[in-house]
């Protein structure tokens, strides 16, 4: 490893036609591979927690508040009771007199499992039913009786502190408004000295709106308690399986060796399945108070109006610089919607998550944020949709920033960035919000999505077009991403240290098992973890099993979100497989009878330096460790290891995106024509993965520039409860992607990768907007918020823009 | 009521309740699980099955209305223990990541190689267009049914868990 | 997921038997076709009919695109495949392959029907405007016989219809008059999507001058067709003539503000893609041989 970044640059579209014409090799470690979970999927063989059917299995369905906010006069449960299938109906009153009507939050909030005092958001649970079928189970929903009386609902942030506002949170003890926090970074009179002294300032408003992770699975649980033994099994859809085991235990009183969470299979989770919603908890407790198995699964609407959202943050940013283009300082302020109840999932040190890291690529003089966090009366979440803890919202101020500056000089977007990014030599980077970025080389980074864009041409293209009156605009944005929380003494949730274990398995024939802490929702860990495994100690990636999602069967480990897998469990499965290694090494030397200090390691092998014919393989050396023969003295058999690995900084991966949009001024719809991604990731694991992963962020990008929103009226009611009006986008909306990459390794990292999953979502919004900017530019446009719906461009092209909040 | 369809070549007898989706009657009643559904509005298509030779949205059919029809369901892509060049594709061009949507993508894909045996790629992205995928951004699962194209039905398998390329 | 309320369910074998178990049922009975606007109403249970009948099996009886000379028959159970596939029909009518294309997606329209998609009678729906610029007629039977009502008086306001509750609309009748083309122009949000707004407009030439002109458009406050003559008839085609014709749709247009759009785009909207659809519906009248029936 060396703390020079050494970066080579390739196109992904040159590779692929590689890839496909020498695909009878297969790598032993790193390189193209197909994965190992596809075969099921492909044949519907995958299992995913409604496919769990269990003898004697009831189903539960959830009663929400059609309103935002109001107290809860009655509840009359009487005609559900009745329901010939109905076996229990539990209200709020039923679980506070059990002391289960509040759970903790991830972010040190309590939230309601079920109602008892107020309702706070429309979609908010009120009741449960569990009966003999899930048909039975909503007509139930349908007999219960909740008299509500309404209260005005908070539903504008900018409004939530006024004093005329009521108060939300009144279970909360003393609260007497609707302020959250206040949390601020970096150097308020500092920046403010550089912004008086630059030649330049340029401000601007921007929005990113409640969009929503909405997973094509939605939420889903088992529990099935046995009575007997006194153990609780729950399939779940859970992205974090430990540290939802651990909350259980804290909530539910039950202890955690009788606790068993599996998430199997999962349908996607872009952070909406971190959090502990209700509906588990519900489930849970219906299987304790019946006895048997209790699924719930929410629908769609559920999904939607209750379910984790994503971002609400409303920024104004300001950039400053000289006169020649150089950045100065960056200062932001932000009212941060989290509603009704704190469920924001991030490390508790940080209450804005990781959007310190809003100075993004550049090498500045100063910078601050501020942010006041507000409660209204919406659905609880914030951190969710693959934002790697709000830098989603961080590089899409800074980036936006950036283009007004550049549209505001004069500057092409490409050209003030090329000047102000951060240079190869600065790394590690210390930002003057105080986060160390390890390694990057930008500039090269730039450059070759600027090659593979013909980015000349594209500017002459758009030149022509201009001269004809057409609207086409080019968008850039360069993203630098912070993933792979911990370290643990910095980052926590609600006390658990965020570090992962590892446990590797050699069997005596040379198969092995992999255990991990954390769980895919599709990112292919059993592909990937497999191939770290391999690179490190030569056995092919299809004789080693990889074991996740159950936590009696794996290392304890705090979960996959905020791009953590490959940074935190990739560094714990390679550390492992070396601890693995050097025990083998020792056996080999034992099995050759030469010292250890003689033996050389080719992937699979120790041979004797200058010997290659002396040799023992790995799987040689797995039998004499499990076989009768001589081991080394006081060495025990096996050959396993485990390991719990604590990063010592996050990895900071990066990347240059350019969008080409075409604008129809007469309806304002836009047309991405071409998107290129060019992502540093550090080493590459499987290109292909790595290839998916940025293709299926893009697409988050392109939905939340254009189409997505969940909204609401004045009164709280959710405008985008279902498919219909949550509007997630489709291949026809969607360019050929194309994707290059450059590889700076990471220099902490023990195979110097960094994480890849949220890349994409983060560094793509702003490109999409930038685009649209760019293109509307000659009307006097400079800035358009989220979603850019063909309604909002064209209000915005006739100077009336509308925020979407 | 009672209801009689063929599934997967197989005709299969139940008593329903009239309302019974037909997504719930392949799930909940056959234990076909490969099917899957996410919306309540016919919006998604991740419940795409094929009735009579049509794909339709079984969230959005009653099995009631399938009575005395033919339904194909993801189970029955793969024949005689050769996968349909569909699914050779997805899992050769990654056009799958977390799998929910990949059954519904995998019968338009071969209903459209049916009925095109050369689609373009605007062709693909028009067939798809009614099923919506999370993870892979379309270009990937396009690629799929593209290879699949150039395949033809019922190629054999050659491998199915694994081919690689140069190393990175 | 959401799922239907309890209700019965009966197969029709024939128009006659749908009519008697229609009459057998009364009221609480809704008529299945494609299904794919009436179920997701069950789900959400906004639609909670006692009995269903479904009706596909009349699809031998309904299922037809019949195209003469002077007059296009279409069976209330053609698919919107049915529709877009035909060859037929979009030489004589291009507007239905315009909408078509755009109407909800390809899965769905292996099922939703064009009978369904009158009947549901959804203010944003296309057929009905498409219908409406045609001058389509409806032909509704009852145990009486059949009856047949303009498009003007089918519908009834939002999601009502002149379809009484023993009647089934059967079939839809479209004139073919000489000299003309037609052309569908629709701004949504994404595939898929309802429209945000939309134009159908159908045009007639003789010798270069306009003759007869229908507009018609969806999801802007407006119900049947659009006076557009002041603009266009008796006049030559021509971009202020569009241009005009535009202007009175957008002023016809009563649109509402709503997550789809501002009532001033939907407003402008109309005008737009009115404009669009003419040009092409002109320059389809124009190219089309003289000698065919177009």
């Amino acid at each position: 490893m060396t703390a020079t970044p050494e970066t080579t640059t390739r196109p992904d579209r040159q590779r692929r036609q590689t890839e496909f014409e020498d695909n009878d090799q297969k790598p032993v470690g790193h390189g193209r591979m197909l994965r190992k979970e596809d075969p099921r999927l492909v044949r519907g063989r995958g299992r995913f927690v409604d496919d769990v059917q269990l003898p004697g299995m009831l189903h539960l369905a959830i009663l929400r508040s059609p309103v935002a906010h109001a107290r809860i006069v009655s509840i009359d449960t009487s005609a559900a009771q009745a329901h010939p299938k109905v076996k229990l109906v539990v209200t709020g009153e039923m679980l506070a007199e059990k002391g289960l009507a509040w759970m903790p939050t991830l972010s040190n909030d309590v939230q309601a499992v079920l109602a008892t005092d107020k309702v706070r958001f429309q979609g908010q649970e009120v009741a449960f039913v569990v009966a003999e079928d899930r048909y039975s189970a909503r007509d139930a929903l349908e007999l219960i009786d909740v008299e509500y009386d309404e209260l005005p609902a908070v539903v504008d942030a900018r409004r939530a502190l006024d004093p005329s506002m009521p108060v939300i949170r009144d279970d909360l003890e003393g609260r007497t408004d609707n302020h959250l926090f206040d949390w601020e970074t970096g150097d308020a009179e500092a920046t403010e000295a550089v912004f008086a002294r630059a030649d330049v300032v340029v401000t601007e408003d921007i929005v990113y709106p409640r969009v929503h992770p909405a997973p094509m699975e939605t939420a889903a649980a088992v529990a099935d308690y046995d009575r007997v033994d006194g153990k609780l099994t729950l399939w779940s859809t859970s992205q974090a399986p430990h540290a939802h085991r651990t909350l259980y235990a804290i909530v539910a009183g039950l202890p955690e060796h009788k606790i068993r969470v599996i998430a199997p299979d999962i349908g996607g989770g872009f952070g909406g399945k971190v959090p502990i919603y209700p509906g588990y908890v519900c489930a849970i407790v219906a299987s304790l108070l019946l006895g048997v198995p209790v699924k719930w699964a929410e629908d769609r609407t559920e999904n939607l109006t209750s379910g984790s959202f994503a971002r609400d943050y409303i920024m104004r940013g300001e950039i400053a610089a000289t006169k020649e283009g150089k950045i100065l300082a960056i200062r932001t302020h932000v009212l941060a919607d989290h509603g009704a109840f704190n469920g924001q999932a991030s490390p508790s040190k940080y209450p804005a998550g990781f959007f310190g890291v809003f100075t993004g690529s550049y090498d500045i003089e100063a910078a601050y944020a501020k942010v006041t966090a507000v409660y209204t009366n919406k659905a609880p979440g914030g951190v969710a949709y693959a934002c790697s803890f709000r830098i989603t919202e961080a590089v899409h101020l800074v980036e936006r920033l950036v283009t007004s500056l550049a549209l505001e000089m004069g500057i092409d977007q490409a050209e003030l960035r090329l000047r102000n990014l951060i240079k190869p030599e600065q790394f590690p980077y210390e930002t003057k919000t105080g986060w160390v970025y390890d390694s990057g080389n930008y500039e090269a980074t730039l450059r070759e999505s600027m090659r593979i864009a013909g980015y000349e041409e594209l500017l002459a293209e758009r030149e022509e077009k201009r001269a004809r009156g057409e609207l086409m605009g080019i968008g850039v944005s360069f993203f630098t991403e912070a993933v792979g929380a911990g370290p643990r003494k910095n980052m926590d949730i609600l006390g658990l240290g965020m570090a992962d274990g590892c446990e590797l398995r050699i069997h005596p024939t040379g198969k092995a098992v992999v255990r991990l802490s954390v769980k895919t929702q599709g990112q292919g860990h059993e592909t990937t973890f497999a191939q770290i495994v391999a690179e490190e100690i030569g056995i092919p990636p299809e004789d080693i099993d990889v074991v996740h999602g159950d936590t009696d069967n794996t290392p304890f480990g705090l979960g996959t979100y905020g791009s953590r897998s490959t940074p935190v469990s990739g560094a714990a499965a390679a550390l492992v497989a070396r601890k693995v290694r050097d025990k083998a090494q020792l056996i080999a030397s034992s099995m050759l009878e030469v010292s250890v200090a003689d033996l050389e390691w080719t992937k699979g092998s120790f041979h004797v330096k200058g010997d290659p014919s002396a040799a023992v393989t790995i799987q040689d050396i797995a039998m004499r460790a499990h076989g009768a023969g001589d081991l080394p003295d006081g060495m025990e058999g096996g050959l396993e290891a485990q390991i719990c690995y604590n990063p010592e900084n996050l990895t900071y991966p990066n990347g240059a995106y350019i969008c080409v949009v075409d604008v129809d001024r007469g309806t304002g719809e836009v047309k991405v024509r071409r998107f290129i991604a060019v992502d540093d990731c550090g080493t590459r694991i499987n290109p292909m993965i790595i290839e998916g992963q940025v293709h299926g962020g893009l697409v988050d990008g392109l939905g939340m520039a254009l189409m997505e929103i969940i909204e609401f009226d004045e009164s709280g009611n959710c405008l985008g409860g279902s498919f219909m009006d949550y509007l997630i986008p489709t291949a026809l909306e969607c360019p050929d992607w194309e994707t290059g990459f450059t590889v700076t390794p990471s220099p902490h990292h023990p195979i110097g990768a960094k994480g890849v999953g949220e890349s994409a979502t983060v560094g793509s919004p702003p490109a999409f907007v930038n685009a649209v900017v760019d293109a509307l530019h000659p009307l006097g446009i400079r800035n358009i918020d989220m979603p850019m719906t063909p309604s909002r461009v064209w209000d915005a092209i006739q100077g009336h823009p509308r925020p979407p909040v | 009521m009672q209801v009689t369809m063929t599934v997967n070549g197989t005709e299969v007898t139940e008593d329903i309740e009239p309302r019974t989706l037909l997504v719930h009657f392949l799930r909940d009643t056959l234990g076909l699980t490969g099917t899957h559904w996410g919306c309540d509005t016919s919006n998604c298509g991740v419940c795409v099955v094929w009735v009579d030779e049509q794909p339709v949205k079984s969230c959005t059919m009653l099995a009631a209305m399938a009575g005395g029809k033919a339904v194909r369901t993801v189970e029955d892509l793969e024949r005689d223990g050769v996968l349909d060049s569909v699914q050779q594709g997805f899992m050769e061009c990654h056009g799958l990541q977390c799998g929910y949507c990949t059954p519904g993508m995998m019968m338009t894909g071969r209903w459209l190689l049916d009925h095109n045996p050369d689609p373009t790629e605007q062709e693909i992205r028009e067939a798809i267009s009614g099923q919506i995928c999370r993870c892979t951004g379309y270009s990937t699962i396009v690629r799929s049914i593209r290879w699949a194209a150039t395949q033809g039905q019922g190629s054999p398998v050659t491998h199915t868990t694994e081919t690689a390329g140069t190393p990175s | 997921m959401q799922v239907p309320a309890p209700f019965e369910y009966e197969r029709a074998e024939s128009v006659q038997h749908t009519l008697a178990l229609l009459e057998r049922l009364g009221d609480d009975a809704r008529v299945v076709a494609g299904g794919h606007s009436l179920l997701p109403m069950m789900k959400l249970r906004l639609a909670t009919p006692e009995y269903l009948v479904d009706i596909n099996d009349l699809r031998g009886e309904l299922g037809y695109v019949v195209v003469a000379e002077d007059m296009v028959r279409i069976g209330a159970l053609a698919r919107h495949a049915d529709l877009l596939g035909d060859e037929a029909l979009a030489a004589v009518f291009p507007i239905f392959r315009d909408a078509e294309r755009l109407i909800a997606d390809p899965v769905v329209r292996n099922w939703g029907t064009l009978g369904g998609s009158l009947c549901q009678a959804d203010p944003s729906e296309d057929l009905t405007t498409v219908c409406d610029a045609l001058d389509a007629e409806c032909v509704i039977t009852g145990s009486g016989g059949e009856r047949v009502v303009p498009m003007a008086e089918f519908h009834q306001g939002p999601y009502e219809t002149a379809v009484g509750d023993a009647e089934l609309l059967t079939e839809v009748r479209f004139p073919v008059r000489p000299g003309g083309s037609s052309a569908y122009q629709k701004v949504k949000r994404r595939a898929g999507d309802w429209p945000v707004a939309a134009s159908a407009v159908a045009v007639w030439l003789d010798g270069g001058t306009i003759t007869d002109a229908r507009v018609a458009l969806t999801a802007v406050g407006v119900e049947g067709t659009v006076d557009v003559d002041e603009a266009l008839v008796g006049r030559p085609p021509s971009e202020e003539a569009f241009a005009a014709a535009g202007a009175l749709a957008s002023a016809a247009s009563d649109p509402v503000t709503d997550a789809r759009g501002s009532a001033d785009y939907k407003r402008h909207l109309a005008g737009e893609l009115t404009v669009r659809a003419l040009r092409t519906a002109v320059e389809r009248a124009l190219t089309s041989t003289p000698t065919s029936t177009p």
